[in-house]
């Protein structure tokens, strides 16, 4: 089972007849977005998009959480983690996005006290051992981390930890979809689903949307042969004119999705507009923290200015995000912006896209199979 | 961060009213909170994002997956293809 999880879904032999199957299969061009940064990262790194037929084209969505956590909260970050009592915590990405003036990086080299954590649950041991300082957790992310970030408020509860606080930055899927099949200038004809985020959430919630979008959406995981799969599927749905809701990653993803672990983001968190950076504010796209654990809201818990955002002038990465541009038709692309000097947050973590056609842009000479 | 990692779990113990685990992850152990798989057992593989095992991987769906791949290959052998 260890190998096969790992390499099974990698077998180069099986890679290339999925490849021929779809070739037979298509027809005419087609344009399928990956919602997740993770597939995106998955399709650079393997070169899956050079494989393909060239009638296929991937549409890179904007799934990846670092990337479209909006300016003005990451200002907020700034603000809190460079006040003297707090310890900032954050997952490590988070650290080199750039606000409108610096980012968490530079708070910590000015004397602030950030530190990376890899679970909520680690920032909480923070709080429990320094309860003279206030312990904030930057809380991004999909419906992926809710569980986790969710369960970190219950124990804080739990435990009365009362030096512990979120800053709450919570994206959701589905209305991301609606937004993007909504705009006029639309292209995207089919779906892959993030796989990780029907894990807790199943997909249930995509079924109407594939019906009055009439757009196929199969829920897709991450290794090679899961995503050439879920291509597979949607371009048999485009050849044959039927939009359904189909299951391609069924080791780890039901209908219904992880009850208990919806239970608890319900139990903790409520609905709520949201903006996301680039693209805007997507109305009921984002959970925030239900009146009963205001206390564990740190926009609540800290008076934070408002100033006055600014991204980079030469950044696209709004119209990266939502599929209308590829990095590389950015100006600053690889030459101003690269991931160890980012200008826009899709080139700081490896799920953006501007990064991960940085990284592994070598795909485009070399033979493709070779990195699996 | 939105990558689960799959890992196989080596121990299953309470802290702090949660339950947890001993998870490896190809050779590295790593603590995991299992409160969302209650039906998990040692020797089961699961799938960990930020710190939380978010779901059993099904054994018999991969290999059923992997089967149904394999059988395209098969096919192709057999048949000979058109182009
Ligand atoms: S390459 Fe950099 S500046 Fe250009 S869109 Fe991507 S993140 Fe923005």
């Amino acid at each position: 089972m260890d190998t096969k999880l790992r390499y099974g879904f990698r077998d180069t032999k099986l890679v290339q007849a999925k490849v021929r199957q779809i070739q037979k299969l298509v027809t005419r061009p087609w344009a399928i977005m990956e919602i997740c940064g993770g597939q995106t990262h998955s399709i650079k790194k393997f070169g899956l998009d050079q494989l393909l037929p060239p009638e296929i084209e991937f549409i890179h969505g904007p799934g990846c959480p670092v990337c479209v956590t909006s300016l003005e909260l990451i200002d907020k970050a700034l603000q809190i983690a460079a006040l003297p009592n707090v310890i900032f915590t954050s997952y490590g990405d988070m650290l080199r996005v750039p606000g409108s003036k610096g980012d968490l990086f530079s708070v910590k080299a000015n004397g602030g006290d950030v530190r990376v954590v890899y679970s909520p649950l680690d920032s909480l041991k923070i709080a429990q051992e320094n309860p003279r300082k206030e312990v904030v957790f930057f809380a991004i992310g999909f419906e992926t981390t809710a569980p986790a970030n969710a369960m970190s408020v219950l124990q804080a509860e739990a435990m009365r930890i009362d030096n512990f606080s979120l800053l709450v930055s919570h994206v959701c899927v589905p209305p991301a979809m609606r937004a993007i099949l909504n705009s006029p200038s639309n292209r995207v004809q089919g779906f892959l689903a993030a796989g990780h985020v029907c894990t807790v959430m199943g997909y249930w919630e995509y079924i109407p949307i594939a019906e009055e979008y009439r757009v196929p959406i199969v829920v897709t995981g991450f290794e090679p042969l899961d995503i050439l799969e879920g291509v597979y599927r949607v371009v048999r749905q485009l050849e044959g004119g039927t939009h359904e809701v189909e299951n391609a990653y069924s080791r780890l993803v039901t209908y219904e999705g992880n009850r208990a672990a919806q239970k608890v983001i319900q139990q903790v968190f409520e609905v709520c507009d949201r903006k996301w950076r680039g693209i805007g504010t997507i109305p009921k796209s984002g959970w925030k923290l239900r009146d009963a654990y205001l206390k564990f809201d740190a926009e609540h818990r800290f008076d934070t200015q408002a100033i006055e955002t600014q991204e980079s002038p030469l950044c696209i990465a709004g119209l990266v995000l939502q599929g209308l541009k590829k990095p590389y038709e950015c100006s600053a692309f690889g030459t101003l912006c690269t991931p160890q000097n980012p200008l826009g947050a899709t080139m700081v973590s490896s799920e953006g896209a501007c990064a991960a056609y940085y990284l592994y842009s070598r795909n485009l000479e070399s033979p493709k199979m070779n990195h699996v | 961060m939105c990558l689960g990692v799959p890992g196989k779990i080596v121990e299953i113990y309470e802290a702090n009213g949660l339950a947890m685990g001993k998870i490896d992850f190809g050779g590295v152990l790593r603590e995991a909170c299992l409160t969302y798989v209650p039906e998990a057992k040692v020797g089961d593989y699961v799938l960990v994002h930020v710190g939380f095992a978010l779901n059993v991987i099904s054994e018999e769906e991969a290999n059923e997956t992997l089967a149904l791949l394999n059988e395209i290959v098969n096919l192709e052998e057999e048949l000979p293809t058109q182009d």
